[in-house]
């Protein structure tokens, strides 16, 4: 198929539809709002649902219940209608629900403003709701990449029986580039799901919830959960280096739009002979860890800095990972203010220089 | 060409999205990587609505932009805020049927069209933006005038009477663009 120029709302939109999103409930919120528009027009046409609710609370509640049949399920939203959310997804992590839900995420924290964010990672990565659980969290930083991991989040949903939420900001929403769907699209194969409440016409009722009076039941399920995450931290981490050199004495690490925006630093900076590296995480959770480890404590790496479009939240994830083997810097802006390529390459300098970023002033 | 970035600003109505639009469709026709980004933020009424096209021979990077190679301005709240933006040695488009201004700068290329008044002349003051985006595509030579006829033709091909206007007018903003290119080299 030709690639034809789409917003990164409808096309991940239309990837949902082609990787067999049969219902979707949402709730309006500006940056996502093309998702619903689009899809109130598209899901009809493959014999879908789609369903504004009257609140995030009743759409998160909507999804537990719809992806219980087995059909693959989805909904999108901006962070606080994500946080609104919270409940129904520790309930659907705890009974093992696959769920598609896209967090485009905007300023915060409370009703915050409308523009670009990446204010949600620990939301997204470390819980969020109560209890031991986690999602799996992909981070696209173009709009193909959108459409390709929103077509594997239904897959991996499946494959985990869990949660996956794919995070992007105000950018990743808005913008329009050229994107190209697979002709045909086929996935490995997963396994029938006989946990799926269907109708209990000839078999014993299903039942699917989260909840465990017996302790040990409910010990069980979160080793049950637990063993589900270390899976993921074996099969499922994805990353992308950007002009890692041996000459660098820099690592960047930036995920999303902001690792573009570094791209685009190192781009320039190269042309003034200085060389620097990114590494972008792409799955958030579970996160590359031996991979930055490795990057990071290259006899050549003085320095790693982190950059995000928030007060340093992935950073944290970052010093955990490099374990004080070398200095962890980091530089972020905030409000919906997004750090420009400039900005970028400035503070870079500042840490050649001095060693140490320098601090935004308002 | 390596890269090339251009802002498009105007007031909600004049067609700034969609002119942003069709030129990453041309592009995308090209061959090339493109990038749209609109403006989404909080704007007041009668405030400014932009967009910014990337054009890149290579893996674009930052869909934001500062410092865009060109500015397309169709108002003037948008000539006050973009023109002291244009990067150094771009260029500078100004729709001089509403702006009574040019930049004082001469780091940058300058081009006064009376783009409203041409789009009025050619059939519908509508098509103001296609007026603009023909000076830009002439002055810049960054996608090939045929191809945007292309475009044009298959965004309006079912709209016949509106499509033969935009063809008109986009062909008089190319001329004018050709025209103010071919004065600045021979002076």
């Amino acid at each position: 198929m030709a690639k034809i120029l789409m917003k990164g709302n409808e096309a991940i939109a239309e990837a949902a539809v082609r990787a067999g999103a049969v219902n979707y409930f949402a709730y309006p919120i500006t940056p996502q709002n093309e998702v619903g528009e689009y899809l109130a027009r598209r899901l009809p046409e493959v014999g879908g649902v789609f369903l504004q609710a009257e609140s995030e609370v009743a759409v998160g509640n909507m999804l537990f219940g719809a992806a219980s049949t087995g059909k693959r399920v989805f909904t999108t939203s901006s962070s606080p209608g994500i946080s609104l959310m919270q409940e129904a997804i520790s309930y659907m992590a705890g009974a093992q629900l696959p769920v598609v839900l896209l967090n485009i995420m905007r300023g915060g924290p409370g009703l915050g403003g409308i523009l670009p964010a990446q204010s949600d990672y620990f939301q997204a990565t470390k819980g969020g709701g109560h209890g031991d659980y986690r999602l799996l969290v992909l981070a696209p930083s173009t709009i193909q990449e959108a459409v390709d991991l929103t077509m594997l989040a239904f897959h991996l949903a499946d494959k985990y029986r869990n949660p996956v939420m794919i995070i992007g900001d105000g950018m990743i929403g808005q913008m329009m580039e050229p994107v190209e769907f697979p002709d045909s699209y086929t996935e490995p194969e997963l396994p029938p799901k006989t946990w799926a409440a269907t109708g209990a016409d000839g078999r014993k009722p299903q039942v699917v919830k989260s909840l465990f009076l017996d302790p040990i039941a409910l010990e069980k399920n979160n080793i049950l959960l637990h063993e589900k995450y270390q899976a993921m931290k074996r099969e499922e981490i994805r990353f992308e280096c950007y002009k890692t050199a041996p000459k660098n004495k820099i690592l960047l690490v930036a995920y999303g739009t902001m690792a573009r925006i570094c791209q685009t630093a190192i781009d320039e900076l190269e042309g003034e002979g200085i060389s620097v590296g990114l590494f972008r995480p792409i799955t958030c959770f579970p996160f590359p860890e031996e991979a930055l480890y490795a990057e990071a404590t290259k006899s050549n790496i003085e320095t790693v800095l982190t950059i995000e479009m928030s007060m340093g939240q992935m950073v944290e994830d970052v010093e955990r990972v490099v374990a004080r083997q070398r200095p962890v810097k980091f530089f972020g802006r905030t409000g919906g203010i997004v750090p420009s390529p400039e900005e970028v390459i400035q503070q870079i300098k500042q840490i050649l220089a001095s060693g140490q970023p320098t601090k935004v002033k308002v | 060409m390596k890269q090339y970035e251009v802002t498009m600003a105007g007031f909600g109505g004049q067609g700034v999205m969609v002119a942003g639009q069709l030129l990453a469709y041309s592009g995308i026709k090209e061959g090339k990587n493109v990038v749209w980004l609109p403006s989404y933020g909080p704007e007041m009424r009668g405030g400014t609505a932009y967009c910014t096209v990337v054009i890149s021979d290579v893996r674009i990077g930052s869909p934001i932009i500062n410092n865009p190679t060109a500015c397309c301005v169709f108002n003037r709240p948008s000539f006050d805020k973009f023109a002291p933006k244009v990067k150094s040695g771009g260029l500078l488009i100004v729709n001089s049927s509403l702006i009574s201004a040019s930049a004082d700068r001469t780091d940058i290329t300058q081009i006064l069209i009376p783009a409203n008044q041409m789009a009025l002349e050619g059939g519908s003051v509508r098509s103001t933006n296609v007026a603009m985006l023909g000076c830009f595509i002439a002055a810049t030579g960054i996608v090939e005038h045929k191809t945007m006829l292309k475009v044009l033709e298959e965004k309006l091909g079912a709209k016949k009477a509106l499509l033969e206007i935009n063809m008109n007018v986009f062909d008089a903003g190319y001329h004018f663009g050709i025209s103010a290119v071919g004065e600045r080299s021979h002076a």
